[in-house]
C-alpha cells in the first residue's frame, strides 16, 4: 500500500500500524478487567463460578473461525472469498454460542447480580464479544468491497488486517477462558 | 480507509458545503471542529466557576445555588475542564491542527477516521449537555464520581445523571482512541522527507506522547465506568459494599470502593500529563521562536517529554494517601513522585535557559508563554509538598489542593492554549489578533489567576475543607477566611470577565484583523512554511516539503537572516543538488 512519500519509522502501511496500535489499546483493556478480576476474586464474597460446558464447543468454533481465516489469507491471491465467508460464519456462531453459554449459567440460577464472579463472566464475554462483532462488521465491510471491486492489492491487505485482528481476539478469549477456568 | 495523505500533487477538496465544512475529512477543519466545541463547552465550565465563586465568596445571597446546584456545578465544571476542554482542545484541536503541518504531511493517516473522531466527541458533549435536563439533574458526585456514593441516593444526579455522565465519558473515550491511533500513525509514518523524530518541533513531541498515554491510560477509566454503570443498572457489586442508605439496606453487598478509585487514578494522573505535554510543547516552540534563540537542550527536552509519560503511570496511587494503603505502598507512589520532579524540573530549567540572553519580543503569545512557565512552575511546587505523605494527608481535603491542581494543570494549560491561540491565529485564518487587546488579556489574567488562586494556597494551611457548600457553624475557621473568599470571588469574576476579550478579538480579528503574512513571526517550522495562509487542502501544493534541519535554527552564525526554515537549503547543501 503506498503510505506517502514520508518517512516512515516502520516498514508497515500506516493501516497495519494503526491495527497493531487499535490491538495495544484492547490488550490494555482487557488488562485494566483482568486485574479488577484479580482483586475483586480477593474479596470474601467470591464464589467460584461452574464454567458452562458451551465454552469449549465455542472455543473449538472459534478457533476453525481463525484457521479458515489463516486459509483465505493463504488463498486469497486468487480473489477466493470461500474462506472469508466461512471464517466469519464461525465467528457469527462464535457470537451466537456465547449466546447460549448465558442461556445455560442463566438457567443454573447465575445472573448478572448472583455473585461477583457471574457479573464479571457476563461482562468479560460481553466486551469480548462486542470486539468480535466489530471484527466480524470488518469483515462483511471487506467482503462487499472486494465485491464492488477494490483493487486487488488492497483486497489482500484488507484480509491480512482482519485476520491479524481474528487471531489477536483469540489470543484474547484464550487467557480470558484460562482465567475463569482457573479461578 | 480512504488515504488522502498519499494523493500527491495540487489537492482539490471537496466542494459541497457539507463535505467540506460539516463533514469533513481535512484535518484542518476537524481541528477547528474540536476547538471550537471545546471553547463553547470550556465558557460554560468557566461560567459554573463563577457559580461556585459567588457561593463561596457570598454564601447564602443568591437563592438559585442550593446545596444540590453546588455539588452538580463543582462535579460538571471539574469533568468539563479537565476532560471536556482540556483534552479535547488540546489534543483533538492543537494536535490535528499541527501534526500534519508540522511534520511535513498532507493530512492524517485515517482521514475517515479523524472524522468519527470528531464526531463521536461532538455526541459525547451533547450527552453531557443533556445531563442538565434529565430527572435529578447531572452528577453531583464530584469528578472523580467515586462509588458508592456516587450511585447512592441522596447525592443530587444519582438516579439518570450518574448514566447520562458515564455514557458521555464511553463515547469521549471511543472518540479519544480513534483520534490517539491517527496521531501516533500519522507522526510515525507520514513525516517528510528529511524529518527525523530528532528533529520534530516539540510540540509535536507532545502530542505524540499525551497520545500515546491517553491510548494506554482511558481504557482503565473505560473498564471502570462500564463497571459503575453496570453497579447502577442491572445492581452487580463491582464497586458497591455493603450499604444502609436514607435508613434501608441496600442490595450490594462485598464490593470494593477503592478499586474504582484505583481505576479512575491509573487514568486520572496520566490524564494531567495528556494536558501538560501538549502545553510543554507548545511553550516551547513559542519561547524560542520569541527569544530567537534555539530550545536549550533539545535532547533533554524530548527525553524529558518520554521519561514523563513513562513516570506517569507509577504514580496514581498519590491520589489515594487518605484511602489508605500499606505504608510501603505509600513510599513507592511519594517517591515515583517525587522522581517525576526531575525531569519536569529539566523542561523548567530549560526554557528558562532558552530565554537566558535571547533578544525576546515580547508579544502576547510570548507573554502567555512565559505566563505558563510561571504558573506551572508555582503549581508545581506545592506539588513537591503533597507528594509526601505526611504532607498530603492534612492538606489534601483543603483549598491547598485546589490551589495546587489549578495552577499546576488547569491555568498552566489554559496559559500554554492562549499562547498557541496568539501565535498560530495568523496561519488559521490569515489576520493578526489585535496586539493590544492581547496584552490586556494577558495582563489581567495573568495578575487575576495569582489574585484568586495564591491566597487559597493560604486557606488550606488554615484548614479550611474543600467540597463543603457552606461553613457556618464550623469553629476552627477563623472569620478571616471569608474576608478572603470575597477577594478571590472578586478576582475570579473579573479574571472570567476578562476571557470575554479574548473572545471579542478573535470575532473582531477573524473580519477585521491586519493581514498577516505567511510568517510573521518569523518561525522555523514547516507549518508557517506553506505556499497559501491560511494552507489549502493538501496544505503543500505540488509538492511536500524536504526538511534539512531542526526546528530551532534562530540566530545562526553567518546566516542570511536570523532564522533558517526547517526546508531551507545553504548554498553549500543546494550544489549537490544542482550538479545530478
Amino acid at each position: 500500500m503506498n503510505v506517502s512519500a514520508g518517512w516512515g519509522a516502520f516498514r508497515l502501511s500506516a493501516s497495519k500500524l494503526g491495527l497493531w496500535l487499535f490491538m495495544a489499546v484492547v490488550t490494555i483493556l482487557f488488562s485494566a478487567l483482568i486485574s479488577a478480576y484479580v482483586v475483586r476474586m480477593g474479596l470474601p464474597d467470591w464464589r467460584a463460578l461452574p464454567e458452562p460446558g458451551v465454552l469449549w464447543f465455542n472455543t473449538a468454533l472459534l478457533v476453525l473461525s481463525s484457521v479458515a481465516l489463516q486459509w483465505s489469507r493463504g488463498q486469497s491471491a486468487l480473489h477466493e472469498l470461500r474462506g472469508v465467508w466461512v471464517g466469519a460464519l464461525l465467528g457469527l456462531l462464535f457470537v451466537l454460542g456465547q449466546f447460549w453459554a448465558w442461556a445455560q449459567l442463566y438457567a443454573l440460577g447465575y445472573f448478572v447480580t448472583s455473585n461477583p464472579s457471574s457479573s464479571f463472566f457476563y461482562l468479560i464475554t460481553a466486551l469480548h464479544g462486542l470486539h468480535l462483532v466489530g471484527g466480524l462488521g470488518a469483515w462483511v465491510w471487506v467482503g462487499v468491497r472486494a465485491k464492488s471491486g477494490s483493487s486487488k492489492d488492497r483486497f489482500l491487505a484488507n484480509v491480512a488486517l482482519c485476520t491479524t485482528y481474528w487471531h489477536f481476539l483469540l489470543l484474547v478469549w484464550l487467557v480470558l477462558f484460562a482465567l475463569m477456568l482457573l479461578t | 480507509m480512504a488515504q488522502a495523505a498519499s494523493i500527491g500533487g495540487e489537492q482539490h477538496g471537496p466542494q459541497g458545503f457539507w463535505t467540506k465544512y460539516v463533514f469533513s475529512q481535512d484535518h484542518k477543519i476537524i481541528a477547528m471542529q474540536y476547538s471550537s466545541t471545546a471553547i463553547l463547552v470550556g465558557v460554560l465550565g468557566m461560567v459554573m466557576s463563577w457559580v461556585i465563586r459567588l457561593q463561596l465568596g457570598f454564601p447564602g445571597q443568591f437563592d438559585f445555588i442550593s446545596p444540590s446546584t453546588y455539588y452538580q456545578t463543582i462535579t460538571l465544571h471539574g469533568m468539563i475542564m479537565v476532560v471536556y476542554l482540556l483534552t479535547a482542545l488540546l489534543l483533538g484541536g492543537f494536535g490535528n491542527y499541527f501534526i500534519p503541518l508540522m511534520i511535513g504531511a498532507r493530512d492524517m493517516a485515517f482521514p475517515y477516521l479523524n472524522m468519527l473522531s470528531y464526531w463521536f466527541y461532538f455526541l459525547s458533549v451533547i450527552v453531557l449537555l443533556a445531563s442538565f435536563f434529565v430527572p435529578g439533574g447531572p452528577t453531583g458526585a464530584g469528578w472523580t464520581l467515586y462509588p458508592p456514593q456516587s450511585i447512592t441516593a441522596g447525592t443530587p444526579g444519582s438516579g439518570m445523571g450518574i448514566l447520562v455522565m458515564l455514557t458521555s465519558l464511553v463515547i469521549f473515550i471511543v472518540a479519544t482512541t480513534m483520534g490517539g491511533l491517527n496521531y501516533i500513525t500519522t507522526v510515525l509514518q507520514l513525516r517528510a522527507k528529511g524529518m527525523t523524530l530528532m528533529r520534530m518541533p516539540l510540540t509535536v513531541w507532545g502530542v505524540f506522547v499525551a497520545s500515546i498515554i491517553a491510548l494506554l491510560a482511558f481504557p482503565a477509566l473505560f473498564v471502570g465506568g462500564v463497571m459503575l454503570l453496570l453497579d447502577r443498572v442491572v445492581g452487580s457489586s463491582f464497586f458497591m459494599p455493603a450499604v444502609v442508605s436514607l435508613g434501608q439496606q441496600l442490595d450490594y453487598k462485598g464490593g470494593s470502593p477503592l478499586l474504582f478509585q484505583h481505576l479512575f487514578w491509573y487514568f486520572g494522573h496520566p490524564e494531567v500529563y495528556i494536558v501538560a505535554l501538549p502545553a510543554f510543547g507548545l511553550a516551547s516552540d513559542i519561547i524560542s521562536c520569541h527569544a530567537r534563540k534555539p530550545i536549550f537542550g533539545y535532547r533533554m527536552m524530548v527525553w524529558a517529554i518520554v521519561a514523563i509519560g513513562g513516570i506517569s503511570f507509577t504514580v496514581w496511587a498519590h491520589h489515594m494517601f487518605v484511602s489508605g494503603m500499606n505504608p510501603y505502598f505509600g513510599f513507592f507512589f511519594a517517591s515515583t513522585t517525587l522522581v517525576i520532579a526531575i525531569p519536569t524540573a529539566i523542561k523548567v530549567y530549560n526554557w528558562v535557559l532558552t530565554l537566558w540572553g535571547g533578544s525576546i519580543r515580547l508579544v502576547t503569545p510570548m507573554l502567555f508563554a512565559i505566563g505558563f512557565v510561571s504558573t506551572f512552575l508555582v503549581g508545581g511546587l506545592t506539588g513537591l509538598f503533597l507528594g509526601n505523605v505526611v504532607v498530603d494527608i492534612p492538606l489534601t481535603d483543603t483549598y491547598f489542593v485546589i490551589a495546587h491542581f489549578h495552577l499546576v494543570m488547569g491555568v498552566s494549560a489554559i496559559m500554554a492554549i492562549f499562547a498557541g491561540i496568539y501565535q498560530w491565529f495568523p496561519k488559521i485564518t490569515g489576520r493578526m489578533l489585535s496586539e493590544g487587546l492581547g496584552r490586556l488579556h494577558f495582563w489581567v489574567t495573568f495578575i487575576g489567576v495569582y489574585a484568586l488562586f495564591f491566597p487559597m494556597h493560604y486557606l488550606g494551611f488554615l484548614g479550611v475543607p474543600r467540597r463543603y457548600f457552606a461553613y457556618e457553624g464550623v469553629n476552627f475557621i477563623p472569620p478571616s477566611a471569608a474576608g478572603l473568599n470575597v477577594f478571590i470571588s472578586v478576582a475570579a469574576l473579573v479574571t472570567g470577565a476578562a476571557q470575554l476579550v479574548l473572545l471579542f478579538n478573535l470575532a473582531w480579528s477573524v473580519f477585521k484583523g491586519k493581514k498577516a503574512e505567511d510568517n510573521p513571526w518569523q518561525a522555523t517550522t514547516l507549518e508557517w512554511q506553506t505556499p497559501h495562509t491560511p494552507p489549502r487542502h493538501g496544505n503543500w501544493g505540488a509538492e511536500l516539503p524536504v526538511v534539512n534541519r531542526w526546528a530551532y535554527d534562530y540566530s545562526v552564525p553567518g546566516a542570511p537572516q536570523d532564522y533558517l526554515p526547517q526546508n531551507y537549503e545553504t548554498p553549500a547543501e543546494q550544489p549537490q543538488r544542482a550538479s545530478t
